[in-house]
């Protein structure tokens, strides 16, 4: 971290303003202030962890549409491994909420059969590392159907899980796969960091009409953040394939996602108050088969810094 | 004793001299058609061969009714299905195919049986063996001529090819090998959701019935009680594995273990006819998933590229083909129980390579889908979007 700070405090001086820019206002209103001593927040906003918030996208969702359903292991009477779909079961009965055998292969292909014949369905891997034993059916029975059936068949599926580093689980539990299922054509990922981006996310993602990859992380499940009263609402989606800018800045970009950009801000936080204005994008969500969304997303704030 | 005496007399009237008498008179031709057509049975009854049980107090009835007009429809379809591939052999050797084309010819029995036992309601999917059910699920032969040429007639717009054909209720068309054993699984649960009295049946072959997502699939099936008829193709031979080399039991049917099952004779119409009613039946009832293994046999080798006779012998295939043929087999049942001549059948013969020919015609001269079209359906009900190529340079518009 310390190292991190060390290296953009080099870089900085190589930006070509050194005048502050007074922050204007938020994209969409979802932007948060992280200036010493002034906070913007709306006026309801309320402190919601990111599991609390996964909790209440599953619940909106359920209730709002029939054909929603949740599968996967300890789903239903443990309230999920991670306790994401807590008291989901005991609401909505074993049709909408199903524990699975350890079976990904199984329920996965499954899920994408159910996704195929109209059902919308929410599929958990307890962690994406096990989604490896799942990966033929994400990639060629779920994100390569609508293209090979030129439209006919689409399938509107979530494959959820925590991805990448843990605290002390080992290499078999700690794999990030933002790499590999980024690069599949069909699939849509999306990887949240706040509560806001995931509750906003996971609904975006339940109604997308495309299968859609969410890769959460765990240690980020405990953290709260501030849920504007816009982001309560039961019909709060942030739309996927969009950027969002986390802090404004003029001297330098920092792009990441998931649980790096709490690490950016801090970093950000830290250099703010050397001089260095940076600006923290996150890489909420792409869309695959090399979109030229991701260069239009670096221009705009390459070209401020 | 009439109709032993116009059973004679339509035999009479095939040999040459006739033959060639009806040609030079259309007039006396078409007086013996209808003639014939006056003095058909309506149905006749059939003694089928019995299935195999496992863990099932009683199976499929060992007698069934078959009416003219359903063996005609049957007769149709399989000899269409026949020709059809006979015709994709042919194409593929021109290279007017390109790429995988694995054929029907021999097996079908099975999809006609299974259509004729279900409703278009009812759902299916099977894995890459796909021509003879999409064209019984309701795709023309043009288009699927047409999708395995690589045009945009086809009925992927080209975009599939031979493995990969939809349509209504029919979910292909599955490359990976078992796959779609629980995308089957997966859309009987959606049928027992819905509660339409939908059933879903899924295919595989001998050489999949070995993958352990079958496996899992049948404990998931049998634990929710989804209403799948899971359908094992035995075709003896898994690419060029024999059965007895790929498999520590080759009793397929019972290999669900726990999910009762049937095997049948794939090469009889009437026996998977039966046999899949029996099985829906028991699925619509709600007593759960139900394994049916056909066997059955293909003439060609695996796909295009394999001869087919260096892990089987030429004997074999000859002697299937001229003792256990679904068609001949059908043809003969319905000639000699009078349901219908030898002309009227070859009449048949004649309209289906007709059609054929013509669907052909079609599919070669189709033009490919444009380059425009590359990068579309990428994504399912998306606007618009644009997606870069192989470089910065290169973009194409995806849209839905």
């Amino acid at each position: 971290m310390a190292a991190a700070v060390a290296v953009l405090r080099h870089l900085a001086p190589l930006g070509p303003r050194l005048t502050r820019i007074p922050p204007h206002g938020c994209t969409g209103g979802r932007l948060l202030q992280h200036r010493r001593g002034l906070r913007l927040s709306a006026p309801a906003a309320i402190q919601v962890t990111v599991r609390d918030a996964l909790n209440q996208a599953l619940d909106e969702e359920l209730e709002r549409d029939e054909r929603v359903f949740l599968l996967g292991e300890e789903v239903a009477q443990y309230d999920g491994a991670y306790k994401i779909s807590r008291g989901l079961w005991k609401k909505y009965g074993d049709k909408r909420v199903i524990d699975t055998p350890i079976s990904e292969m199984g329920f996965a292909g499954i899920a994408v059969g159910a996704a195929m014949a109209g059902l919308r369905p929410v599929c958990e891997f307890m962690t994406f590392n096990f989604s490896m034993q799942a990966i033929d059916q994400v990639i060629n029975s779920a994100a390569k159907t609508c293209y090979m059936s030129a439209g006919l068949i689409g399938v509107p599926i979530v494959f959820r899980g925590p991805n990448g580093a843990s605290a002390g689980v080992a290499a078999q539990h700690s794999q990030c796969f933002a790499a590999w299922y980024g690069h599949c054509p069909g699939l849509k990922v999306v990887s949240p960091w706040s509560a806001e981006d995931a509750k906003g996310l996971l609904k975006a993602a339940i109604r997308d009409d495309n299968p859609v990859v969410m890769l959460e992380n765990e240690l980020l499940y405990g953290v709260p953040f501030e849920l504007s009263e816009q982001a309560q609402s039961k019909d709060f989606v942030i739309p996927i394939g969009k950027a969002k800018i986390e802090r404004q800045g003029t001297h330098i970009t920092l792009v990441s996602h998931s649980r790096l950009v709490g690490h950016c801000m801090e970093a950000a936080s830290v250099l703010a108050k050397e001089g260095v204005e940076c600006e923290d994008l996150p890489l909420t969500t792409w869309m695959l088969q090399l979109c030229v969304l991701p260069v239009q997303m670096f221009l705009c704030p390459m070209q401020k810094t | 004793m009439r109709k032993m005496l116009l059973a004679v007399l339509s035999r009479v009237l095939q040999s040459p001299a006739a033959a060639a008498a009806a040609a030079g008179k259309p007039a006396s031709r078409v007086m013996v058609a209808s003639r014939n057509y006056a003095d058909f049975a309506n149905e006749a009854t059939f003694e089928i061969k019995k299935c195999d049980l496992h863990r099932l107090e009683e199976g499929p009835s060992t007698t069934t009714v078959m009416t003219r007009e359903e063996g005609l429809q049957y007769y149709k379809t399989m000899q269409s299905i026949r020709r059809m591939e006979l015709k994709a052999d042919q194409l593929y050797k021109q290279k007017i195919i390109r790429g995988f084309c694995h054929l029907y010819d021999g097996q079908e029995a099975c999809c006609v049986g299974i259509e004729a036992a279900i409703k278009p309601t009812d759902h299916v999917i099977t894995a890459y063996r796909v021509h003879g059910f999409t064209y019984t699920r309701g795709v023309p032969i043009r288009e699927i001529l047409t999708e395995l040429t690589g045009r945009k007639g086809g009925c992927a717009k080209g975009k599939g090819g031979s493995m990969h054909m939809y349509t209504k209720n029919f979910y292909g068309g599955n490359g990976i090998v078992g796959a779609q054993v629980p995308l089957g699984a997966g859309i009987a649960l959606a049928c027992k959701y819905f509660g339409k009295n939908e059933i879903c049946m899924a295919l595989y072959g001998d050489g999949a019935a070995n993958q352990g997502q079958i496996f899992e699939t049948f404990n998931m099936a049998a634990l929710w009680k989804l209403p799948c008829i899971f359908v094992c193709e035995n075709n003896r031979y898994g690419m060029g594995t024999s059965v007895e080399r790929a498999a520590a039991s080759t009793d397929y049917y019972r290999r669900g273990d726990f999910i009762p099952g049937l095997r049948v004779d794939g090469m009889d119409v009437l026996c998977v006819r039966e046999a899949t009613k029996f099985a829906a039946e028991h699925c619509r009832s709600g007593k759960g998933p139900i394994v049916m293994e056909l066997q059955t046999y293909r003439y060609h080798g695996h796909s295009m590229s394999d001869p087919g006779i260096s892990y089987r012998t030429r004997e074999e295939i000859q002697e299937v083909r001229s003792k256990s043929d679904p068609i001949t087999l059908l043809k003969d049942r319905m000639v000699n129980n009078n349901l219908a001549s030898i002309e009227e059948l070859k009449d048949i013969d004649v309209a289906v390579r007709k059609e054929i020919e013509e669907a052909a015609q079609f599919a070669t001269t189709d033009p490919e889908p444009p380059l425009e079209e590359l990068c579309h359906h990428i994504y399912f009900n998306e606007p618009a979007f644009e997606v870069r190529g192989p470089n910065q340079w290169i973009s194409y518009k995806s849209t839905s």
